[in-house]
Parts: C-alpha cells; structure tokens; sequence
C-alpha cells in the first residue's frame, strides 16, 4: 500500500523494523487458521487410518454396520445424511425465499425489521433446545396420529399397518408403506427432516433477503410501468435476477444441513437397518458420531466413527466451497 | 429491452383481468402463510421453554448441583460455571487468532499468504461442530483425558472463522484517509493499526465477538466427549467440566422428569443470555 513512501525518508527507518516485527506477530497469529485447519484433517486422517486400511473404499459402499462383528460400513448414514438434508432442503427452499420475499418487498418497515429480527434469532437457536422441543413437543403429536394405526378402532389403518409389517418383515416395503409409521414414538427419520427444515431456513432466508433487497429498483419499477402485478414484477423482474445468490444461500443451508448434529440425533433413532419406512429410525453421519463414539471401545469402531467425521469434514469443505464460489461469481457484491 | 415496448402500451388503462388479480392475491396470501409458519417455530419454542421451564427457575437452579438421579431439588451451577469459564478460555483463543486473522486480511492485502487464510477461514466457517469435537479429541483427550481445557479448544477454534469475518469486514469499513492521515504524522504502521484503526472498528469487532460467543455457548456436540460434563462444580480446566448444552443434552434424553425439567429450565435460561446477546450484539452495530 503506502509500503514505497515509507522506505527513502530516513525516519521511517526506525519504524519499519518495528513494522516488520508487528507483521510477522500478525502473519503468526493468522497463521493460526491455517494450522487448525491441517492440523484437523492431520488429526482426523490418523484416526481414521485403521479403518480405511481394513476397508478401503468398501467403507463407503458397504452397508453392514455391525460393532459386534467389527464390520462397518458407511453407506446407510451416508444415504440417511443426504435424504434428510436434501428432502429438508426442498421443504425449506420455498418457505425461505417466500419469507424473504415478505420481509424485503410486502412488509412495512415497522414489521419488516422485528420479523427480519425473529429470522434470524431462529439461526441463533441452539440446535440441543431445537432436539429438546423435537422430543417433548413434536413427537408426542406425531405419536398420537401413528398410534391410530395400531388401534382396532381404525380398522382400515390397523390392515395396512399389519400388511406392510409382514413385508418389512421380508426387508421389503411398497411406496403406500414406505408412508406407514412403523412405531408410535413419534421418533424416527421423519421427525428429524421436520426439525432440520426448521433449522436450515433461516440461513437461506437471510442470505434470500440480502440479494432481493440488492436488485435494483429499476429493475421493479420498469415492470410496473408495464402493467405488472407485484407477484409479476416478483416473479419475472426480482426472482430471476437474484437467483443465483439465492443459490448460494440455499447451498450454504446445505452445507448446515449435513454436519447439523445434535438435534438430529436426538430424534431419529440411530437405526443402521434399511429403511422401511418415513417414519422408521435411522442415522446420519453426524448422528452416529454423536451417539457411539464415546461408547465406541474397539479400535475400529472408533476408527470408523471419526472415518465419518473425515468424510463430513471434506463434504462440508466441499459444499461451502461450492457455495462460496457461486456467491462471489454470480451476483453483485455487497451481499457477503 | 422493456423500456421499448413502453411507448406502444399507450391505450387506456384497461384494470387486471380477474385471473390476474386472483394470482396476485393468492401469492401474497401465501407469502404471508409462509412467512407465519418461518416465524412459529421460534415463538412456539419460546413460549414452551416459558411455560415449562420458568417454575423451575429458583434459587436452587443457580446455586445447586443437579440432584441424584430420582431425587429433586437440584440446580444446574456446575454447568452454568462450566460454561462461562469454558466460553472465557474460547474467546481468548477466538478473538486472538480471530482479531489478528481481520487485521492480516484487511491490512496486509498484497501478502502472498492472503488468498490462503481467507479462504481456510471461510472453510472452517463451514465445517461441522461435531467434527471439531473429534479433533480436539484426538489433540488433547487422547494424551491428557477429558477437560475443560479441550471444549475451550474446540470452541475457540470454532469462533476463529465467525470473529475473522466481522473484524475483517468492519476493518475494511475503516476510510483509507484516517490510515494515511496516521502515516502522514509519521506513526509506523503498526501504531496506525492498533491506536487508530482498531479503535475505530473496535464497536464493530465487538459485535462480532458477541455474536460468535451466542454461536458457540449453545454448542454442546464439541463437548460431547472433550469436557463430557461433570456432576459437580469444577473449576480446573484440566478436569471434565459441564455445560449448560451437555446438561441439556443429557437432561433431554434422561428417563427422568427431574432431569428434564432442569433441561428446559437450562434450555430457557440458554436461549435467553443467546438472545438478548444476538440483540445487543446488533443494536451495537447500529449505532456505531
């Protein structure tokens, strides 16, 4: 910067060694991150080591999870880890953008500000309190309308109920029972898309609501000299226009989605078994390593478990990356 | 393109065809109903906590250690201990590492190593918590056992990224003019930075330390099995110590109602210091 006109005039001298001290303290402690990010792929490659000289890449197909055996596979929380995000993702997309588009172009100031507030304080909740509400609130609703279907009283559902029992028995399911609850717990792999929808809108609705309220007003007004309606001007003028930050924003609510952790495993059972039905138990990546890695004694099965923690790791990386990268090329700046 | 067509739409206004007006109107209303049903969750969650966990918010729950299981009457101090001591070791570590790693990217722009930690950071940004708690473990578990020491390690690390990003933006805010005119007095550039720059940007920096502490004092995957919890009070670092998260966790998944009644009274009592923390945090940034 201002580097050059400090070198020639004798005083300045005196201070560029003591600048060159300041930057190397600086250039240290920055280098910090650099350390904590080799030293956690150091740490968690050593780890995982024995389990990926056992299996190879097998880990990531295999399907068997079995500490009794000490066979492990990864390929049924790796699918629990992607359907959850993904089916979240596709609830929570619209939702997020129609409350972004509520905030930035419906609303008045005086409400548009204290809901932008609410949105984002839902960011700010812990995902424990999320797990916490999941349990004691959630689940007994759901459990009260699965229980219908183990009662004679509902003589239809209670027929179903028992015909798609004796083809999960079989391993085997139909689309009609892949929808039957197969307990009245309230728990399982449906109870966590629905929390972890709620978790991830908040990061897709604000980072919406930065890029709508950055599209040019001309770009509004032009449509409305044409005629528009306001849901018009939305969506031919606004939407189009701030798709590919909205993009960005919903990546970065995916890249939350796949390593969120405790409010998951709270609700969905750590089941490794095939899933049978929505409402079945089941395990994401991050569930698992939540759930047996303190209990996890054999080298292997603690091998195994941070061999998870190693592939959610790179996918994250992966995933913000991506995010990051679509962010910075496709939209104006100013909305980091 | 459309300015146009502008000159030719020159006939009498001739009003929305009812389709129109009908698909107007739904789409607000839908908007709207989108909108309430993004905001219930947090207002449910809210007045839930309320109801369930404001009668347990006594005197025992701020100065008793949770009872044993099947008894009732116990507090949570061990864990409301835990976590401010834990979340005081965190933010020396974030706001060091955390502050330097701002100045580094908004001063020293032309430095090789800049691409490199900007985008290490925006990385870690991203990585999941839990993952955190698995290196920590690895670093300090493994050879030294549980402590508080290593929770305070992993959510030290885990507000690095969140600090870097708002000092470095806040930093950037800080006119060229005020640096040059610190130059321009013959102050070296260090003194320039740390006397003149960071003061002006120090509202802001605070803010983002505030916010990474509302982020990471909810956090309990981390400390699941780096600070593991502890039944009582434990003030030495090198000693597995509780959290206000953990005991949540534990309280949430426990058999007993006691337990679970101390998880929501905690779960208010957390969800509380995280909001109003969040609130602050933003009316300070308003008003620098």
């Amino acid at each position: 910067m201002s580097e050059p006109a400090r070198r020639d005039p004798t005083p300045a001298r005196l201070s560029s060694s003591s600048d060159r001290v300041f930057e190397i303290l600086i250039l240290m402690l920055a280098s910090i991150i650099v350390l904590v990010f080799l030293t956690s792929i150091y740490q968690l490659g050593k780890d995982s080591w024995p389990a990926l000289t056992h299996f190879g890449l097998a880990f990531f197909t295999q399907r068997t999870w079995n500490p009794v055996n000490n066979t492990f596979g990864a390929s049924s929380m790796i699918a629990g880890t992607l359907i959850t995000s993904l089916v979240a993702l596709l609830i929570s997309v619209p939702l997020a953008v129609a409350s972004a588009l509520f905030v930035a172009e419906y609303a008045p100031k005086w409400l548009a500000n204290p809901v932008g507030y609410l949105i984002e304080l839902l960011a700010a909740v812990p995902s424990v309190v999320y797990g916490l509400w999941a349990l004691f609130v959630i689940a007994p609703v759901l459990g009260r309308w699965q229980i219908t279907f183990f009662n004679p009283e509902f003589p239809d559902r209670l027929a179903l109920y028992t015909k798609c029992a004796g083809l999960w028995a079989d391993n085997k399911t139909t689309l009609q029972c892949f929808f039957v609850p197969s307990s009245g717990a309230g728990r399982g792999l449906a109870l966590a898309i629905i929390i972890l929808t709620v978790m991830i809108l908040p990061y897709t609705a604000s980072v919406a609501r930065d890029v709508i309220r950055l599209v040019p007003a001309d770009q509004r007004e032009a449509m409305y000299a044409l005629g528009a309606t306001k849901w018009e001007v939305i969506s031919r003028a606004i939407l189009p226009y701030a798709r590919a930050g909205i993009l960005g924003g919903v990546i970065l609510a995916l890249g939350r989605a796949l390593g969120e952790t405790l409010a998951v495993a709270m609700v969905i059972g750590d089941s490794q078994d095939v899933l049978r039905s929505i409402w079945g138990n089941a395990s994401t990546m991050a569930s698992v390593i939540a759930n047996q890695f303190g209990d996890a004694r054999e080298l292997l099965h603690r091998s195994s478990v941070v061999t998870l923690g190693l592939t959610l790791f790179f996918l994250s990386v992966l995933v913000n990356y991506v995010a990051r990268l679509i962010i910075a090329r496709l939209t104006p700046r100013g909305i980091q | 393109m459309t300015s146009a067509a502008t000159p030719t739409t020159a006939r009498a206004p001739a009003g929305l065809s009812p389709a129109r007006r009908f698909q107007n109107t739904v789409m607000g209303g839908l908007i709207l109903l989108a909108t309430l049903i993004v905001v219930a969750p947090l207002i449910l969650i809210f007045f839930y906590l309320l109801k369930e966990g404001i009668g347990a918010m006594n005197l025992n729950f701020f100065t008793r250690v949770p009872a044993p299981e099947g008894e009732t009457g116990g507090g949570l101090l061990n864990a409301i201990a835990g976590s401010v001591e834990m979340l005081l070791m965190a933010s020396v570590i974030g706001v060091l590492v955390g502050v330097a790693g701002g100045i580094f990217l908004s001063e020293y722009p032309r430095h090789p190593l800049m691409p490199t930690i900007r985008m290490l950071s925006d990385v870690l940004a991203g990585i999941p918590a839990i993952v955190m708690g698995l290196v920590a473990y690895g670093l300090i578990v493994l050879k030294f056992g549980f402590s508080g020491f290593a929770g305070a390690l992993a959510l030290g690390f885990l507000m690095i990224p969140i600090v870097v990003r708002t000092s470095e933006e806040v930093l950037k805010l800080v006119p060229l003019s005020v640096r040059e005119a610190g130059l321009a007095l013959g102050l070296p550039k260090w003194l320039v930075t740390l006397r003149i720059v960071l003061p002006a940007a120090a509202g802001g920096i605070i803010t983002g330390v505030m916010l990474a502490l509302a982020r990471v004092a909810g956090e309990a995957a981390p400390l699941l099995f780096t600070a593991f919890g502890n039944p009582g009070v434990n003030l030495d670092p090198r000693g597995p110590m509780s959290a206000l998260p953990l005991e949540i966790y534990r309280g949430a998944t426990s058999a007993y109602d006691e337990n679970q009644r101390l998880a929501k009274a905690g779960a208010l009592l957390l969800i509380t210091l995280i909001f109003v923390t969040s609130l602050l945090a933003r009316r300070f940034s308003r008003r620098r």
